[in-house]
C-alpha cells in the first residue's frame, strides 16, 4: 500500500503561514514526521495562494526535497504550477491529477508525458461529476486508454474514483467502493488511490468515517492513500486491514509496526 | 394553529408522509396557502437552519427537511392563484466557469428555497456572460456564485467585472462560497458576502436584503 503524507497542503492554517514567511525549517519537520510515520510520498499543494501558487509550489518543493529523500506528490489543478515544481522535483513525481475535463486534460496531457512520472487519473467527466459507480468506472476506463495511448504505462497511473460526502447520499460510499473494485476488475495492473477526508464532510466524529472507509477501500482493491500518517489511529487501522486481506505476510508488518509504536494511541511504548 | 405546527414538525424531522398529510389536512381546514407556507414550511425550515448553526442537526437531516418542504410546496402550489406566491427575493445560482463541482451549490439552492427565496439555478461551468444574461433578464436580488477549484475562483472576479461592464453590479447583490474560497478573496474582487456553510448562506442572504 503506497502512503501519501497530506499535511503540507496551505489550507491548513500552519502551513500557509509557514510558506508565508518562509519557514524551511518548519516545513522539513512536517516533511520529516510524515516520512518517518511511514509515508512513500509528500504531498505538497500551495492551491490557496492562487497566482502565488506558480512560484511557491516549486519552492516547497526543493523545501521539501532538501530534507527528505522522497519523491512527491504535485497536488494543483494549475498546469503552469506543476510545470514548475516539475522542472526542480527530483526523481519521479506523482501528479495530482488529470481528470477528463477538457481544458485539463489537454494542458496536462504534455506535462505528464514530458519525464517519467506518475499520475492521478481523477474520475470527473468532461460536462459533469460522475453520479454512480458505473459512471466513475466508464470515465476511468477512457482516462486510462487515453493515457496508455500517450505512452504513461499502466502502473503509472493511479485512478482516483472520486470521493464525496456521504452526508449528500448515503449511496456516495458504494459507488467509491464498487467503481474502485470495478476498475481493479477490468485492469488488474492499474493503481487506485483516493484521500479520505470528503467521504465525512457534515458528519460528526469524521476521523472514525474516514477510518473506516479506508479499510473498506482497502479490501475493494485500493492500493493509494492520500491521508495524514501521523495519525497513529488512522495508521494502525491500514496495517490491520492490510493484513486482513491478506497482504502481510505472517504479520510481519502489523507486528512491526506494534513494536514501534506506531499502532494506536494507547500504545505504551516510547 | 395545531395543523401548521404538526405540518413543522414532520418537516424538521424529515418525514415525508407526515408532512403531506398534514399539508393535506391544512388546505382541506381551509388555511390559506401563504399562511401554510409561511408558517407551516418556511418557519420550520428556519428551526433547521438554527439547529444546523447550532450542530444539533448535520446535513442529513437538513437535506431531508429540505426535500420534505419542497414536497409539500409541491402539494400546495396547485392551491395558489396565479401569480400570488410571494418571495423573499430572487436569487441566481451556478458553479462559475470551468468549474463542475455543484454537491455545495446545490444544497445551499435548496436551504435558501426553503427559506422562502425564489432560486435560478444555472447550473454548473456558467459563463460571466450566462450570469448577466440571466441578471438582465430576470432581475434577481442576489447572485450566488460557487467554486470549489483554487483555478477557477477567478472567474467569480470575472463575473463581478462583466456586471460592471453591463452596468448591472448596482441592481445585485453577490455572494460567494466554496471550500477554497475566504471572507478575504470575497473582500478582494469586490463581492458583497462570503457565506462558509448553506446554513450560513440563507442567514447572509436575509441580512443582505434586510429580512429577518
Amino acid at each position: 500500500m503506497l502512503i501519501i503524507g497530506e499535511k503540507i497542503n496551505t489550507s491548513r492554517k500552519t502551513i500557509a503561514q509557514a510558506v508565508e514567511a518562509k519557514d524551511v525549517a518548519y516545513i522539513q519537520s512536517v516533511a520529516r514526521a510524515q516520512v518517518d510515520a511511514g509515508a512513500d510520498y509528500i504531498d505538497v499543494n500551495a492551491g490557496t495562494f492562487l497566482e502565488r501558487e506558480a512560484t511557491l509550489l516549486p519552492w516547497l518543493v526543493e523545501t521539501v526535497q532538501s530534507a527528505v529523500a522522497k519523491p512527491l506528490c504535485l497536488d494543483s489543478p494549475n498546469p503552469q504550477a506543476l510545470v514548475n515544481a516539475l522542472q526542480v522535483h527530483q526523481g519521479e513525481a506523482l501528479i495530482n491529477s488529470i481528470s477528463l475535463e477538457k481544458e485539463r486534460f489537454e494542458a496536462l496531457l504534455p506535462v505528464i508525458t514530458s519525464r517519467p512520472c506518475r499520475v492521478v487519473a481523477l474520475c470527473i467527466a468532461a460536462t459533469a461529476m460522475p453520479t454512480s459507480a458505473e459512471e466513475r468506472i466508464d470515465v476511468a476506463c477512457q482516462l486510462i486508454e487515453r493515457l496508455t495511448e500517450a505512452g504513461v504505462a499502466l502502473e503509472h497511473i493511479f485512478v482516483d474514483p472520486l470521493v464525496q460526502p456521504v452526508a449528500v447520499d448515503v449511496r456516495m460510499g458504494p459507488a467509491v467502493l464498487d467503481a474502485i473494485a470495478g476498475i481493479r476488475q477490468r485492469y488488474s495492473g492499474v493503481g487506485t488511490i483516493c484521500g479520505l477526508s470528503n467521504i465525512s464532510y457534515g458528519l460528526p466524529a469524521r476521523k472514525l468515517i474516514n477510518r473506516n472507509f479506508l479499510a473498506l477501500s482497502i479490501a475493494r482493491g485500493l492500493t493509494a492513500a492520500i491521508l495524514d500518517p501521523t495519525d497513529r489511529e488512522l495508521m494502525a487501522g491500514l496495517f490491520a486491514a492490510q493484513m486482513l486481506i491478506g497482504q502481510d505476510e505472517y504479520c510481519a508488518e502489523y507486528i512491526e509496526a506494534y513494536q514501534k509504536g506506531i499502532l494506536g494511541a494507547s500504545q505504551s511504548n516510547p | 394553529m395545531k395543523h401548521l405546527s404538526a405540518l413543522s414538525e414532520a418537516v424538521i424531522k424529515g418525514d415525508l408522509e407526515a408532512a403531506g398529510a398534514a399539508t393535506q389536512k391544512a388546505i382541506e381546514a381551509g388555511i390559506d396557502p401563504q399562511t401554510i407556507l409561511d408558517q407551516g414550511l418556511i418557519s420550520a425550515m428556519d428551526v433547521v437552519g438554527e439547529r444546523f448553526a447550532q450542530g444539533a442537526m448535520f446535513v442529513p437531516q437538513m437535506l431531508r427537511s429540505a426535500k420534505t418542504m419542497q414536497s409539500c410546496v409541491a402539494l400546495l402550489k396547485p392551491h395558489f392563484q396565479a401569480g400570488t406566491v410571494s418571495t423573499k427575493g430572487i436569487i441566481v445560482m451556478g458553479t462559475v466557469k470551468a468549474d463542475l463541482h455543484d454537491i455545495g451549490k446545490n444544497l445551499v439552492a435548496m436551504m435558501l428555497e426553503g427559506a422562502g427565496f425564489t432560486i435560478i439555478d444555472l447550473g454548473v461551468d456558467v459563463a460571466p456572460e450566462a450570469f448577466v444574461r440571466t441578471v438582465s433578464e430576470k432581475n434577481p436580488q442576489i447572485v450566488g456564485m460557487s467554486a470549489l477549484l483554487s483555478t477557477t475562483m477567478p472567474s467569480m472576479a470575472s463575473t463581478i467585472e462583466a456586471l460592471k461592464q453591463a452596468g448591472l453590479r448596482e441592481h445585485v447583490q453577490v455572494m460567494i462560497g466554496g471550500a477554497p474560497v475566504t471572507a478575504k478573496f470575497a473582500e478582494e474582487i469586490g463581492a458583497d458576502r462570503y457565506a462558509p456553510d448553506a446554513g450560513a448562506a440563507v442567514a447572509t442572504a436575509k441580512k443582505l436584503l434586510n429580512i429577518t
